[in-house]
């Protein structure tokens, strides 16, 4: 337990995250199961899709760096040296990978989902509109 | 707090080193290698668990109490384990800075013992009246002998306020008087003492004991937090912000004592040096400092206290304490620096801010002194030698400013030991340390009284 053990890491999460951490890691896990699930049906990346949905996960990416920012109780102009513009990326590129992976399934399933060209009908959204 | 309106307070600190190398690890994204990294290092001890039917008495629940408690329910099978403190209130006292920068409400640092305690610990509500290590025996509060064959004593500091005359720890929030170190209402009075200081601007008084202290960077980290707040108000040139050592340097490790005297000369914060408190008037609002030149008086429009500090008074007066040299005077236990062993009593370890050694009252100490003395305990209990050994590691999150701070760690011999060294450089002031300050800390000194990390 003196070692940077995964128990000791899980451990830290947990009192860190509380429940968070087990609805992210869900939300974690069924993105990328949706996601994998995805290109295995369609035996490809749609790269007009992708684009669209890295495109949107700018957001996620910033979302991130907004939530970071409240739960730090301190803002961006607080960096002070490369270390932390490094962590600044990272935290930006991890909102906004998660995001594309979410997006980019969540979009390509969106079809196949029950209720959703009557959801899209009430929006006035064009039917049968393919991510 | 106890009967002569001391505080009774376990170590904030919420953390050695033997090997230098095994804490050489790369950064490990996520907050948990943040968390880690801020009570870290290593020395690491066995995890074998041990069989004994001995009767082991935990004196003390706070962070080194619970801490060892936890340890000592996971490495030793069917031994009775007794823990005795009356406290039902747990305090994370690394929170009270937060509170008092008006980031936190009181209620962060608070949480209940009960939560902590392991099962099967046998916990005595009161207080611990005597040692006596010559009949094995600690006499509680209530009139309870409990005998035992082993005592962890982590009983911790009393914050002497009486020792300042005319202090007062009930006008604190009123006068312009703070005193962060006093409790979680006490850092609340002191934010809103401060802000409203900050609205005004004025003479601002910050000092320190010359006793040993516990986090003897909170004083240095709240004048830079003052500073900012009125940096942040617009108000900065109409303060003046002064620091009264109590010696000739601004912290024990003299590298980081001239690295925050140049951070004082930038922000421009004066520094006086060898002035201690002696009396403080709340109503006039003038403080005498003793200094080698006579008494000297400061006025002040806004002084945060810090009281001096002594070893619980159970053990202050009790044969387990220094009976010469330097931690004779105000009582702490004489212990083996290296295994908290103590020293004439060897069934006995002292852990935390209650031990005779040179540095190391803070959480992060707790974090690899409890390990190093249950290793030490479990070894006897199985007729074996324990080699753990604890050298001096500790470390303070020193804030410089809201959103940044400083991650110093540093050993018994004044080395810095950086956990991350290339990464998060000691004396660099870095987002990336206020961000383990705000958010990992917390939980991984939770953790670490639940003996997970």
């Amino acid at each position: 337990m003196q070692e940077l053990d995964p128990g000791v890491m899980l451990a830290v999460l947990l009192e860190m995250m509380g429940v968070w951490f087990w609805l992210l890691g869900l939300l974690a896990l069924g993105g990328l199961t949706a996601f994998g699930a995805l290109v295995a049906r369609e035996r490809a990346l749609s790269s007009a899709r992708l684009v669209r949905a890295q495109a949107w996960a700018l957001l996620a990416g910033a979302a991130a760096l907004v939530l970071m920012a409240h739960v730090t109780k301190s803002g961006f102009t607080d960096a002070g040296g490369p270390i932390d513009w490094l962590l600044i990326v990272a935290i930006f590129a991890g909102g906004w990978a998660g995001g594309t992976i979410l997006i980019y399934a969540l979009s390509g399933w969106w079809p196949h989902l029950p209720g959703s060209a009557a959801l899209q009908a009430r929006l006035g959204l064009k039917s049968g509109t393919r991510a | 707090m106890d009967q002569s309106g001391r505080l009774r307070a376990e170590p904030p600190q919420a953390p050695d080193q033997l090997a230098i190398a095994s804490r050489r690890r790369f950064l490990t994204l996520g907050a948990a290698g943040l968390a880690s990294a801020a009570l870290p290092a290593a020395c690491a001890p066995r995890s074998d668990r041990v069989r004994s039917r001995a009767h082991i008495v935990i004196a003390g629940a706070g962070a080194a109490g619970l801490t060892a408690a936890s340890y000592l329910a996971r490495r030793v099978e069917g031994a009775q384990i007794t823990i005795i403190d009356p406290r039902v209130r747990h305090l994370y006292q690394p929170g009270f800075t937060l509170i008092a920068a008006g980031l936190q409400p009181a209620r962060y640092a608070v949480s209940r013992t009960g939560e902590y305690l392991p099962r099967g610990v046998n916990w005595i509500e009161a207080g611990v009246a005597e040692f006596d290590p010559d009949a094995n025996t600690v006499v509680t509060t209530d009139g309870q002998r409990i005998a035992y064959d082993y005592l962890m004593a982590a009983v911790g500091i009393d914050l002497d306020y009486d020792a300042i005359e005319g202090m007062d720890v009930d006008r604190i929030g009123r006068n312009g008087l703070g005193s962060v170190y006093h409790s979680p209402e006490g850092a609340l009075a002191t934010w809103q003492a401060m802000s409203r200081f900050a609205d005004t601007g004025g003479d601002a008084l910050f000092q320190r004991p010359a006793t040993e202290m516990k986090c003897a960077g909170a004083p240095l980290k709240y004048t830079f937090i003052t500073d900012d707040v009125l940096r942040r108000r617009g108000n900065r040139g109409r303060a003046r912000l002064t620091y009264a050592a109590h010696n000739n340097a601004l912290f024990s490790v003299p590298i980081v004592s001239e690295k925050v005297r140049m951070l004082y000369q930038d922000r421009g914060v004066d520094t006086v040096y060898s002035h201690v408190l002696k009396s403080i008037d709340i109503g006039a609002r003038r403080a005498v400092f003793d200094t080698p030149a006579g008494e000297t008086e400061l006025g002040y429009d806004f002084i945060n206290v810090v009281p001096p500090m002594r070893a619980a008074a159970a053990l202050r007066n009790s044969p387990l304490a220094w009976t010469t040299g330097p931690w004779a005077v105000d009582g702490w236990a004489e212990v083996d620096r290296h295994t908290m062993r103590h020293a004439r009593y060897p069934n006995v370890f002292v852990v935390g801010d209650a031990a005779g050694v040179p540095k190391g009252k803070t959480a992060a100490s707790v974090k690899w002194q409890v390990p190093v003395a249950v290793d030490h305990l479990a070894a006897d209990l199985a007729g074996s030698e324990s080699e753990s050994r604890f050298d001096g590691y500790t470390s303070c999150p020193l804030i410089t400013r809201l959103g940044r701070a400083m991650l110093v760690e540093f050993d018994y011999q004044d080395n810095l030991v950086p956990s991350f060294p290339g990464v998060i450089a000691p004396l660099e002031e870095l987002w990336i340390s206020w961000v383990m300050k705000t958010i990992a800390l917390k939980p991984t000194y939770v953790s670490m009284l639940r003996g997970e990390a």
